[in-house]
């Protein structure tokens, strides 16, 4: 861990108000991530991952809040910025590569012009050179005939293809902070491996650090250095990658680990999670939001939970961890 | 063992492009005979049988050809050429439409990716497991009931969940859904198409042993397609691996992810990320495939992606082979170690 992360998130908590209650999608989410550094947030649906990114983001939908929280990028804090030095930050010193490129790019913009208006807001490109940088970009994320491929429009190009688009738009200003939300779903396994080692190499080029979101751990155990493992809103683990699927703590991250396909020998092997997530509009949502489905639960869990050391190099949201 | 299902030399091929204008239309009429359109190929002179109990695998990149060649056998569309034989019966002569009331059409069923988006968002649980009863086996009254009931409780279904509508029901629950409507006829091939892509980790464990124990309660069989490669490995006996069209390898599922023989069999087991390799260096495709239209009969489909292609893969087409181990393979140089 380098000593002055690039972005640090401390107790982030967002609630969405919702016709049927207050849904309290993230409570008190901690972590940092360094410079250069890939960081993978993993979880099952409805965990809050993409909560997490979008609030960093500042584009949380109308009815989330954040509550509490700090969100520090440089002297910046994201939580507490007006909507003017938010719009400087984005695209330029942070920025983010959306599921589905689809539906993220302009449809009916050339891709060509839209990695251009990336340029000539973000990155002090004058019109004349910005279509010339365009496609250099393009080239840079793997494109083969980049001039052509400039004039295309997003329906003209395979899944693969836009989400390199995405890629170039995203590291159109060199960033200093990538947040890649499940950048390969729906791209096949090949294209996958492709895709992943691109942002990777980028990454490393520009010194730039990545909050990778995926709910693959396989994927995820290959290419971040750590992992936070988030359940219901909570971080529940956050470890080095190998000590992570070495020494699993908490209760759910191992339950995690054996259900993934990849780690068993037979079908039998194959253990599957008890209960499913908790409710978050419930008002007596336990302090632990996995208890109600943990067999290790005793009668301390129902105490606040255990706040870590802030060195502590493998918190763990647990009493009765493994 | 017999033989369920046995394809032939299937073929399915598209005619592609704009449909022609006035011009066209008129050159073609004055031109004498029809004008060949440029087709695509979607699935090219395909063999391959399903032994009773068994379970076969189908995977392969979008665009490959596996979710036509899933259409076609499970006879939703007609093919070009080849056979397809369930058990006695040639069904490749019957068309489609007229086989959806066909007496064999609850012989072949089909669970759906997504069951979110392929069950009728106006039908109840109760209503979607119903249509196919009372239209291939004719129920009517208690008999549909019970038969409902039993196919619910045999998915994991809780009874009182049948009177929901989709949108009611969490992933889980319409996955279960879409199997209990597929088996509830109980067909003695089942085609499943990534039946569990939309499931988080947790669920899919709990669907892919549902569907372990259903084969052998029901001695079915069934064709699982997937690009989930580490789901294939656990749940399959055999596999094919298809590649523009034409399968490139099967044989034993263990054998084929273990020591895969053909170079995009190598680069797509590579591909799959795995809990236990963190940052290890990997074989890479470059490149993007083939244009399915129209390909040249004498180059092989892989030839400018494959790191091992020569000379010889423009001129020859290669065709499967037979290797030890019951395993076959489409590569001039399968088998052959790399110089």
């Amino acid at each position: 861990m380098t000593a002055v992360p690039a972005l640090s998130v401390e107790h982030l908590t967002v609630e969405f108000r919702t016709r049927s209650g207050i849904v309290q999608a993230l409570d008190n989410v901690s972590f940092a991530v360094g410079k250069g550094e890939t960081l993978a947030l993993v979880g099952e649906s409805g965990s809050g991952k993409s909560v997490t990114a979008y609030a960093i983001m500042g584009i949380l939908d109308p009815a989330g809040r954040v509550t509490r929280g700090k969100a520090t990028l440089g002297a910046l804090d994201l939580l507490a910025a007006t909507p003017d030095e938010l719009a400087k930050v984005r695209g330029r010193e942070i920025a983010m590569i959306f599921q589905n490129p689809r539906t993220a790019l302009n449809p009916i913009r050339p891709v060509g012009r839209q990695i251009a208006d990336v340029l000539l807001r973000h990155a002090d490109v004058t019109r004349d050179d910005a279509p010339a940088r365009a496609v250099e970009l393009l080239r840079a994320v793997g494109i083969t005939d980049p001039s052509r491929r400039a004039k295309a429009y997003p329906f003209e190009m395979s899944g693969g293809m836009c989400q390199r688009v995405m890629i170039a738009i995203a590291l159109a200003a060199k960033p200093s902070l990538l947040i890649a939300d499940e950048p390969t779903t729906g791209l096949d396994v090949t294209t996958q491996a492709v895709i992943m080692d691109l942002i990777g190499e980028l990454a490393a080029e520009i010194g730039m650090a990545t909050i990778f979101i995926t709910h693959d751990l396989a994927l995820a155990a290959q290419r971040a250095g750590r992992i936070a493992v988030m359940h219901a809103g909570h971080v529940v683990e956050f470890a080095p990658t190998r000590e992570l699927f070495t020494h699993p703590r908490h209760p759910y991250t191992a339950e995690l680990i054996a259900a993934t396909p990849d780690t068993a020998a037979s079908l039998a092997q194959l253990a599957s999670i008890p209960g499913s997530l908790p409710d978050l509009r419930r008002a007596d949502l336990p302090p632990c939001r996995y208890s109600e489905r943990c067999p290790r639960k005793r009668p301390v869990c129902d105490q606040p939970l255990p706040v870590a050391a802030a060195d502590n190099p493998h918190p763990v949201a647990c009493w009765n961890p493994l | 063992m017999t033989a369920l299902l046995d394809v032939g030399e299937l073929s399915k091929r598209f005619p592609a492009g704009k449909p022609a204008g006035m011009v066209t239309r008129l050159r073609r009429r004055f031109s004498g005979g029809p004008e060949r359109l440029p087709m695509v190929y979607a699935v090219d002179d395909v063999s391959f049988t399903i032994n009773k109990g068994e379970t076969v695998g189908l995977v392969g990149e979008s665009g490959c050809g596996k979710s036509t060649l899933v259409r076609v056998v499970t006879r939703l569309l007609d093919p070009t050429d080849g056979i397809i034989k369930l058990g006695a019966r040639e069904l490749s002569h019957t068309p489609a439409r007229r086989f959806a009331k066909d007496q064999d059409r609850k012989r072949v069923q089909m669970v759906f990716q997504d069951a979110g988006d392929s069950i009728n968002p106006r039908f109840t649980a109760f209503a979607a497991i119903a249509d196919p009863l009372r239209r291939l086996r004719k129920l009517t009254g208690a008999d549909l009931r019970h038969k409902i009931e039993e196919a619910a409780i045999r998915c994991g279904l809780p009874l009182e969940l049948l009177t929901r509508f989709p949108h009611q029901l969490s992933g889980g629950q319409r996955a279960r859904v879409g199997i209990a409507r597929a088996v509830a006829v109980e067909p003695d091939l089942l085609v499943l198409d990534e039946p569990t892509a939309a499931l988080d980790v947790s669920v899919q464990v709990v669907i892919l042993q549902l569907l372990q124990r259903l084969k052998s309660e029901l001695s079915m069989s069934y064709l699982f397609v997937s690009h989930d490669l580490s789901v294939v490995r656990l749940l399959c006996d055999r596999v094919l691996v298809m590649y523009l069209g034409k399968i490139v390898e099967t044989g034993p599922a263990k054998d084929v992810f273990d020591h895969p023989l053909h170079p995009y069999t190598q680069a797509l087991v590579a591909a799959v990320p795995s809990v236990n390799e963190h940052g290890v260096e990997r074989l890479r495709l470059t490149g993007e495939p083939r244009s399915p239209i129209d390909p040249d009969p004498d180059v092989c489909r892989f030839y400018g992606r494959c790191p091992r292609g020569g000379d010889r893969c423009k001129t020859e087409m290669p065709l499967l082979r037979s290797f030890a181990g019951e395993r076959e393979v489409a590569c001039h140089f399968a088998g052959v170690p790399p110089q």
